[in-house]
C-alpha cells in the first residue's frame, strides 16, 4: 500500500515539476521517413540562416507522425506532421476528439517512384501491364485468370531482356507500396483485363464496393518468391539488388539520383522519369508530399510560422531550390500553397 | 602387441602392459581429442567471425577519421555581404547562406586562377559545388559573430563535398564517375590538379567528434557531437539513478527480507524483468514518461530513466550474487563482536562485494550503451543540430541523440557517404565499450577478493 502511494506521488511530483519547468523552444517534426530527407534539408538551412534553433525532426512513417500530432495540444505534442500520403478522415476525427482542431495542409511537392536495375544490366523499358504480368498472383491468359507462372520477363513481353523476374518491392506499411499499387499494379491489371475477369466474382454490396475488391484483389502479388516485399529502407533494397544482379527494385527518385553509379533506372510507359517528366505528369508513378501543421501552435511555438514559410519558399521548394536538387518534384501550384501558407488557412473537410 | 606377455602364471585374463594402450583407453582419448578438437574449431569461428566484423567495419569506417579540406584566402566582399555598408548586425543577418555561398564560390575560382590550376572547362557552378554545404554557414557565423571581418582577407578552410572526398578514399572512381549525376571525371581530375597546388589535402578531422548530425546533402559534416554528449548524459543519469536503487534493493533482499512467499515473487520477477526484450521498456517509456509524466520528447532524461529500468534488474542480480559470495563468517564475525546488522551490512559486507557490484554495474552500463530499440521509441532516433545545454542549465531535457541511434540513422541515408560515416560511429561506439570493459576487468583484478 505504502510502496503503491510512495510511486504515485513520486510519478505526480515528476509530472507536474515537467510541466513547470518546460518551455519548449524548438520545432518538432515527426513523420515520413520519404519526406525526412527533406524537411532536414530545410531544417538545417533554416537554424543557420534565422535567430531560431534547429528543428528537431524525427522518422518514423506517416501513420505514426499524423498519430502523435493528433495526440493533442501543448509543448509536449509535436508541432508538424510529416506525410507522402494525404491525411485520412479516421486521423481527422482523432485529432479532433484530442482538441487539434485546426489543421493547416501543406503540399510541397512530388516524390517520383522509380523502378531501378543493376548498372551493369540490361535496360528495362516497362509499362504498368509488363509489371503487372510478372508481378501479380493472377494474371490473364486467353481469357481467364490462371496462376502466374512467368519465370523471365521476355515470357512477360518478349521486348524485355530474357532475365529472371525478381523484384524487390517496398512492403506493405510503406508509403511508397501504396503508390506501387495503385499506379502500377492496379493499371496494369486493368490494362492486361485481368481486373474485368476478377469484377464479377467480387464481393461487395454495391458496384462500388464491388470495384474495391476487385482493386484489392489486383493488388495480390505473387507468393513464390519473385515478388520480394522489403520492409526495410532503400538502403536494404540497394543491398539486395548488389547481392543478386537480376534483381529490379523500386526507389524513390531522389535516392536513385543519390545512386546512379550502381543504379539503372526503368521507364514506364517509354517515360524516362526525371524531376521534369514527373512535374509535367508525363511520368505516371508519383504522389504528392505534404506535411501538416497543428495551427494552435503557431504564435506559441517560436519559429513556427517562420519556419513553414521558409520551407515551401522559392529559395527551398522552388525548381531550383535545393529540395529539388535533391530529387523533389517541385509543385507546380507552389505559389497558391505560398500564399496559403502565408495566410494560415486551415483545411477544409476532406472530399 | 597388447599379446605380449609378462606373467606366464595369468593364463585367464589377457596381459596388458600400461605402456600399450588398450582399446577402451584408445576409444577414451580419441574422444578427449575430438572434444579438443570441436572446442578449438567452435573458438576459431568465433574468433574469424569477430576478426571479419572487425575488419569490414574498420576497412568501411577508418576514412571517416579523415577528411578532404579545401584550403584557400577568402576576400569579404563587402557589397555583398553588406550591401548597405552600415555594418548593423541586423542588416547582416538578412544576407543568407546563399550570400557566402557565392563570396566562397568566387574566392575558391580566384585562387584556381592565381595558383595557375587550368579547370578546364570545369564551369563556374560545378567548381562552386566542390565546397560543403556547411562552409557558408559557419563563414556568416564568423562574420555575425565579427562584424569587422568584412572587406578582410581571411584565411579559410572548407570541407569537400562526399563525393570528392570519397573519390580520395577510393570510393569514387573515375568509373563511377561517369555514371553518377552528382559528379563528372573531369571535376575528379581537377581535384587531383588542385591536390597537387596544395589547395585541397586529406587530413584527419577532429570535427567528426564534435560537429552536430547534417542533412542529406552534406555526409561531409555530418559528426557525432550531439549523440556523445547525449550518450554521456544517459550513461551519467543511469549510473546515478540505477546504482543506489539497485544496491538498496538487492542489500534489502539479500541481507534484511525475511524468507517467504511475497520476496520469492519479488525475486522470480526479477529475474524475469531481466529477461525482457528492450523493446517493450521503450514502449513502457513512452506512455509512462512522455505520455504520462510529460517529460519531452528526444530528451536524454527519458532516454535514461528508460535505460535505468532495463539496468536495474541487471544490476540488483549481480549485486545479490557478489553479497552471497561474501562468506558469511564475516557476518557472523561483525555480528559477533557486537555490530548491528546495518553496521555490520555497510562496514563489512558491502566493501568486499563492492568490486562485483562494479563489474556487474558497469557490464550492465555497456548493454545500455549499445541499446537502440527503446530510444526509437521515445523519439532519440531524430534530426537534432542544437548542442544540449550544459547539464547545470538543464540539458538532459534538451534534444539529443545516442550514438547507436546515430548509426541506425546514418546507415538509412541515400548517401553512400553516410555509410563510412554509420562505420566511424561504430567505431567510436566500441571504443566507448571496450574503455568501460577494460575499467570492468581492472576493477575486478585489483579489489577482487576469493575466499
Amino acid at each position: 500500500m505504502k510502496l503503491t502511494k510512495i510511486t504515485v506521488s513520486t510519478l505526480a511530483i515528476l509530472a507536474a515539476s515537467a510541466t513547470v519547468s518546460m518551455a519548449r523552444d524548438n520545432i518538432q517534426v515527426a513523420g515520413s521517413s520519404t519526406v525526412l530527407p527533406y524537411a532536414t534539408i530545410v531544417a538545417e538551412a533554416f537554424g543557420e540562416n534565422f535567430d531560431f534553433p534547429t528543428p528537431v525532426v524525427e522518422g518514423g512513417g506517416s501513420g505514426a507522425g499524423r498519430a502523435k500530432m493528433c495526440e493533442g495540444v501543448g509543448e509536449n505534442t509535436i508541432d508538424i506532421a510529416n506525410s507522402s500520403s494525404r491525411i485520412s478522415q479516421k486521423d481527422i476525427d482523432t485529432c479532433a476528439a484530442n482538441g487539434v482542431t485546426e489543421i493547416m495542409e501543406v503540399r510541397f511537392g512530388y516524390d517520383g517512384i522509380v523502378f531501378a536495375s543493376d548498372v551493369a544490366g540490361p535496360d528495362f523499358a516497362l509499362t504498368p501491364a509488363d509489371v503487372y504480368g510478372a508481378l501479380a498472383a493472377k494474371v490473364a491468359k486467353d481469357g481467364a485468370l490462371v496462376d502466374n507462372t512467368a519465370a523471365q520477363w521476355a515470357e512477360v513481353n518478349a521486348s524485355l531482356p530474357a532475365q529472371d523476374i525478381l523484384a524487390l518491392v517496398p512492403g506493405t506499411k510503406h508509403g511508397t507500396r501504396e503508390v506501387f499499387d495503385t499506379k502500377v499494379i492496379v493499371a496494369g491489371c486493368k490494362e492486361t483485363g485481368a481486373y474485368d475477369l476478377i469484377l464479377p466474382t467480387a464481393e461487395g454490396k454495391d458496384d462500388k464496393e464491388k470495384a474495391k475488391a476487385a482493386e484489392t484483389a489486383c493488388m495480390e502479388l505473387r507468393t513464390d518468391g519473385r515478388a520480394v516485399d522489403i520492409d526495410g529502407d532503400y538502403t536494404e533494397t540497394l543491398a539486395r539488388l548488389d547481392a543478386d544482379k537480376n534483381a529490379v527494385g523500386v526507389f524513390g527518385l531522389s535516392f536513385y539520383q543519390n545512386n546512379t553509379d550502381k543504379l539503372k533506372v526503368a521507364t514506364m510507359s517509354g517515360v524516362v522519369p526525371s524531376t521534369e517528366s514527373i512535374a509535367s505528369g508525363e511520368y505516371p508513378v508519383s504522389r504528392p508530399l505534404y506535411f501538416y501543421v497543428k495551427k494552435a501552435h503557431i504564435g506559441v511555438i517560436p519559429g513556427l510560422q517562420e519556419y513553414i514559410d521558409f520551407f515551401v519558399s522559392d529559395d527551398m521548394a522552388g525548381p531550383d531550390g535545393p529540395l529539388a536538387a535533391y530529387g523533389l518534384v517541385s509543385d507546380p501550384e507552389l505559389a497558391a500553397t505560398q500564399a496559403m501558407v502565408a495566410a494560415g488557412t486551415p483545411m477544409g473537410p476532406l472530399e | 602387441m597388447s599379446t605380449a606377455s609378462t606373467n606366464p602364471n595369468d593364463v585367464p585374463r589377457k596381459a596388458e602392459s600400461l605402456l600399450v594402450p588398450s582399446a577402451l583407453m584408445r576409444r577414451r582419448n580419441a574422444a578427449e581429442a575430438r572434444f579438443k578438437a570441436y572446442g578449438i574449431a567452435a573458438i576459431v569461428i568465433s574468433l574469424a567471425t569477430l576478426a571479419i566484423m572487425l575488419f569490414t567495419i574498420f576497412s568501411d569506417g577508418i576514412s571517416a577519421f579523415s577528411q578532404a579540406t579545401l584550403r584557400f584566402p577568402v576576400t569579404m566582399d563587402a557589397a555583398t555581404l553588406d550591401p548597405k555598408g552600415n555594418r548593423d548586425p541586423a542588416d547582416l543577418a538578412k544576407v543568407t547562406t546563399i550570400g557566402y555561398k557565392k563570396v566562397l564560390e568566387k574566392a575558391l575560382i580566384a585562387e584556381l586562377t592565381q595558383r595557375n590550376v587550368d579547370v578546364q572547362g570545369v564551369s563556374a557552378k560545378d567548381i562552386g559545388s566542390f565546397i560543403s554545404g556547411d562552409a557558408p554557414a559557419r563563414l556568416r557565423e564568423m562574420v555575425l559573430a565579427d562584424p569587422s571581418l568584412i572587406g578582410q582577407t581571411i584565411d579559410f578552410s572548407a570541407f569537400a563535398t562526399g563525393r570528392i572526398d570519397g573519390y580520395f578514399k577510393g570510393r569514387v572512381t573515375m568509373e563511377t564517375a561517369k555514371l553518377d549525376s552528382n559528379i563528372s571525371p573531369e571535376q575528379l581530375q581537377l581535384a587531383d590538379r588542385m591536390k597537387a597546388a596544395g589547395i585541397l589535402d586529406v587530413r584527419f578531422n577532429p570535427k567528426f567528434f564534435t560537429n552536430p548530425d547534417a542533412s542529406d546533402t552534406r555526409p561531409e559534416s555530418a559528426g557525432l557531437g550531439v549523440a556523445i554528449i547525449g550518450t554521456l548524459y544517459m550513461m551519467a543519469l543511469v549510473v546515478v539513478l540505477s546504482l543506489p536503487l539497485g544496491v538498496a534493493a538487492a542489500i534489502y533482499l539479500e541481507e534484511f527480507a525475511p524468507q517467504n512467499r511475497f520476496t520469492d515473487l519479488i525475486e522470480v520477477n526479477i529475474s524475469n524483468l531481466a529477461a525482457v526484450p528492450s523493446i517493450v521498456f521503450g514502449i513502457l517509456g513512452l506512455a509512462i514518461f512522455i505520455n504520462f509524466g510529460g517529460l519531452p520528447q528526444s530528451s536524454s532524461l527519458v532516454g535514461a530513466l528508460v535505460l535505468t529500468l532495463m539496468a536495474l534488474p541487471t544490476i540488483i542480480i549481480a549485486t545479490r550474487a557478489s553479497l552471497r559470495a561474501v562468506p558469511p563468517s564475516i557476518r557472523t564475525a561483525a555480528l559477533g563482536v557486537g555490530a548491528s546488522k546495518v553496521q555490520m551490512v555497510f562496514h563489512h559486507v558491502l566493501p568486499l562485494a563492492m568490486p562485483g557490484i562494479l563489474t556487474g554495474t558497469i557490464l550492465s552500463l555497456a548493454t545500455s550503451l549499445g541499446e537502440t530499440g527503446p530510444l526509437l521509441l521515445i523519439g532519440m532516433e531524430a534530426f537534432v543540430v542544437n548542442y544540449p545545454a550544459g547539464p547545470l542549465s538543464g540539458g538532459v531535457m534538451d534534444p539529443a541523440t545516442a550514438l547507436p541511434v546515430q548509426v541506425y540513422a546514418w546507415a538509412a541515408r541515400s548517401d553512400p557517404a553516410f555509410i563510412e560515416r554509420a562505420s566511424g560511429a561504430i567505431i567510436v561506439l566500441l571504443a566507448f565499450l571496450l574503455v568501460m570493459n577494460i575499467v570492468a576487468i581492472i576493477l575486478r583484478r585489483r579489489f577482487e577478493r576469493r575466499w
